[in-house]
């Protein structure tokens, strides 16, 4: 598969045979030191994923280690050995989740819809316990045996002590009780004082002792009822039982149903195939915005590249002459901006916009609500990421101009073109081949520019029809939105709507850059 | 005529520039310290705001700088690492799957990684069962997170830099016997330090304004970085209240970052451009 250079430059031309490489001892301590740490990696990850009984990872990790050990061990594959510490890491933590990503958008999966059917049956039959009728009130003492939780239960009629595990109730003997008739101590366990409870009241109410009838759970730290599920699952029908009906599973939905078309609160996870794209293409309401987010994005990341640009240039421009004294001081104030802390910074010009104390409407006079009215926000967050990204395109540009010979446009004046003329035929498209990788690159970076929208008007403002989408919301603030905003998360759908972006995304910059390939060879 | 034109240009830019920069120092000079009270000249002067944010008791504020700074650091250098290791393959040595791998680097680049916060969100409530110590609340499972993103842009970069360091230099070094691995740190390494140092201060602001990632990650309070801590401080009611110690904050937080830049000025402009030119 991969080749070593030399090697493919011998198998051409047949040189004389390459001599042999000594073994240095360099080569020998880096061999040691990949050993090494793959076992130390090993040794460290292999306990917990076997205690956790993760065999298809243990798998993985195994082959994993091993290939990356007898890479570094032989000569060969090596154009491998340089690219296989960063494909690492990208394959784990970039392209995994974005691979799992785009599978979720074919499923339901969010609010309601998180686990699995068996885990949604376990939700409702717990969720819908009530406390039996005429069952006792147990007095409840929470003890530990060894690490782990059990409940000390006295039944206040007989006074008999049960011990109750996830397995269910035991009679206990040999257990003294208080004055308020909990337990004061047991042999072999560790009976928890009052406080001790409190510190581990989640544990304690999250626990349950299983009995014939039901559960038995925790009321406050010192009582415990019985109590009985009111739905209960019926794999015959594959369906839930309850006193007021039946609901039947429906796949489709991932939510068990009546005959009356109404759901459980709790549902589970199903593939819904394209139903997540569909609706962000169909749903009149959520296409409508769709479109009308595209546009404004579109928008939004043109102004920024193309602002950011022209007015660095210009900056670039007006100081490239040889007798502009100063330089060092305007280029030190002009790189400023890109110096402070971007996150801060953003907050601070949405307070610079402020329409009571902000300092944009103090300085004109004015009193604008500048991020309160939809045009007003969209050239304020225009300008504050004008403000943000020139410094970095004067940078470059300054860069670029250096590399271009006097001679040229010195040419280009005797031949008697004007300056402007000069600029456009000469300086300009020796820029643009020098920087418009970099100006693909800010453009794909402003179309997902979440900062900027998020810190600034996070998406606002709304409009009171529908508060789901605002005038300055990028796709991806909107996709955020969706996926953990307060109507209830819809991790689905927000994934279809990642995909979406990407797809965009991947379009406009494979598009543009066939465009730079005919200027140049990026190959090369 | 036509210079003080330039001139006038320039300033009007550099004014531009520079006053929400002046507006941020005159609130973290500024006794009061509210939004309300704040102007664009200071109306007093003192350094309460830079006293109360290291007094301050809800504000860990040095811990969050000591944070920031420690992992824009190692992530820096780990990611230079790792790209530059790929952009040395990438640009001299031919394999099958090159040229797929170059643009395979470039299209996953573009997907932001956050828009799978979702899905990260999972694997590490997974990573935080089995390994607490990579898992939430931790600086280490942050920075491998950012690890991901070490290829691509970077490799990019470096690659078009490397394109441009003459192959005869490499070929000399194998004829003398060099192994690859030497050419890599003795004959590579030196020459291309001024795209090092662009990509290294690149990746530093970056990851000293990540904020998205850094916030689902982060929640304890001694864990957080300079980013989440100081958005905290500012968000619901403290907004108004806390702008002066927000402002100085801010100050604060630039420093690493201008330090960083001027340490690599020299290299800066050149590396950027030379590393654009082929892309």
């Amino acid at each position: 598969m991969a080749v070593d250079v030399r090697e493919a430059a011998r198998a051409e031309s047949t040189p004389p045979a390459r001599p042999r490489r000594e073994i240095t001892t360099a080569f020998v301590v880096s061999r040691i030191a990949v050993l090494a740490v793959t076992a130390a990696i090993l040794l460290y990850a292999v306990p917990p994923l076997a205690a956790a009984g993760s065999w298809a990872a243990l798998t993985l990790l195994c082959a994993a280690a091993a290939a990356v050990a007898f890479l570094y061990l032989t000569r060969r594959f090596v154009p491998a050995k340089y690219l296989v510490p960063g494909t690492i890491f990208l394959l784990a933590f970039q392209v995994f989740p974005v691979v799992y990503t785009a599978t979720t958008a074919f499923t339901n999966f969010g609010d309601g819809h998180r686990g699995t059917k068996a885990e949604a049956v376990t939700a409702i039959e717990t969720g819908s316990v009530r406390q039996a009728p005429g069952s006792p009130e147990y007095a409840l003492t929470p003890a530990l045996r060894g690490d782990e939780l059990v409940f000390l239960l006295v039944d206040p009629k007989t006074k008999q002590v049960s011990l109750g595990d996830p397995a269910g109730l035991t009679p206990l003997a040999g257990a003294e009780l208080g004055l308020t008739g909990k337990v004061v101590s047991a042999p072999g366990l560790t009976v928890l004082k009052g406080p001790e409870a409190a510190a581990r009241a989640q544990d304690i109410s999250a626990f349950a002792v299983p009995t014939p009838g039901g559960l038995i759970k925790a009321n406050g730290l010192s009582r415990a009822v019985e109590g009985r599920a009111a739905l209960a699952y019926d794999a015959s029908c594959d369906c839930v039982r309850g006193p007021d009906g039946t609901w039947t599973a429906d796949e489709e939905q991932g939510y068990f149903v009546n005959a009356r078309g109404e759901h459980l609160a709790q549902g589970w996870q199903v593939n819904v195939g394209l139903a997540n794209f569909a609706r962000a293409l169909t749903d009149p309401t959520i296409s409508g915005y769709f479109l009308g987010v595209l546009g404004w994005n579109v928008v939004f990341a043109l102004a920024s590249v193309l602002g950011t640009f022209a007015l660095g240039m210009g900056v670039a421009l007006a100081l490239h002459h040889p007798r502009m004294r100063g330089t060092r001081f305007y280029r030190i104030a002009l790189i400023l901006p890109y110096a402070m802390p971007a996150f801060a910074m953003l907050l601070v010009w949405r307070d610079l916009f402020n329409r009571d104390f902000g300092l944009v409407n103090q300085l004109l006079g004015t009193h604008v609500d500048w991020l309160g009215e939809p045009g007003t926000a969209r050239l304020g967050v225009i300008l504050v990421n004008l403000w943000l990204g020139f410094p970095y395109m004067f940078l470059v540009t300054t860069g670029a101009l250096q590399a271009i010979p006097r001679e040229l446009t010195e040419a280009a004046a005797i031949d008697g073109a004007t300056p402007w003329r000069a600029f456009r035929r000469v300086t300009l498209p020796l820029l643009l081949v020098a920087l418009t990788p970099l100006l693909i690159s800010s453009f794909a970076f402003n179309f997902n520019n979440f900062n900027a929208i998020a810190l600034t008007t996070e998406g606002g403002p709304f409009p009171a029809a529908s508060p789901q989408v605002g005038a300055t919301d990028l796709l991806i603030t909107y996709t955020f939105r969706l996926a953990f905003g307060a109507g209830g998360a819809q991790f689905g759908f927000a994934a279809a709507i990642s995909v979406f972006i990407f797809a965009i995304v991947a379009l406009i910059s494979a598009v543009a850059f066939r465009r730079t390939r005919r200027q140049e060879e990026v190959y090369a | 005529m036509k210079l003080a034109l330039r001139h006038g240009f320039v300033l009007a830019v550099c004014a531009f520039a520079l006053f929400p920069i002046v507006f941020v120092v005159s609130a973290a000079i500024n006794p009061r310290g509210t939004l309300a009270s704040t102007e664009l000249l200071p109306t007093g002067a003192s350094l309460a705001n830079f006293a109360n944010l290291f007094g301050s008791d809800t504000y860990p504020f040095a811990r969050w700088f000591f944070n920031s700074v420690f992992i824009a650091l190692v992530s820096s250098f780990a990611s230079l690492l790792l790209s530059m290791l790929a952009a040395y393959a990438f640009s001299r040595m031919r394999f099958a799957g090159r040229r797929a791998g170059l643009l395979a680097l470039l299209l996953i680049q573009m997907f932001p990684q956050f828009l799978a916060i979702v899905t990260i969100f999972m694997i590490f409530t997974e990573v935080t069962e089995l390994y607490p110590a990579f898992g939430f609340n931790t600086v280490w499972g942050l920075l491998l997170l950012y690890l991901g993103g070490a290829l691509g842009v970077n490799t990019w970069l470096m690659k078009g830099f490397l394109d441009t360091v003459p192959k005869e230099l490499d070929e000399a070094a194998t004829v003398d016997g060099a192994t690859h691995a030497q050419i890599f740190w003795r004959v590579i390494m030196p020459l291309v330090t001024p795209i090092l140092a662009v990509t290294a201060l690149l990746a530093f602001i970056g990851t000293m304004s990540e904020f998205l990632m850094a916030n689902v990650f982060l929640r304890d309070p001694g864990s957080k970085t300079l980013a989440v801590g100081m958005y905290g401080m500012i968000a619901g009611d403290h907004r108004n209240a806390n702008f002066g110690m927000f402002a100085a904050g801010t100050l604060l937080t630039a420093i690493p970052t201008v330090g960083v830049f001027l340490w690599l000025q020299k290299y800066i402009v050149s590396g950027l451009t030379a590393g654009a030119v082929k892309g």
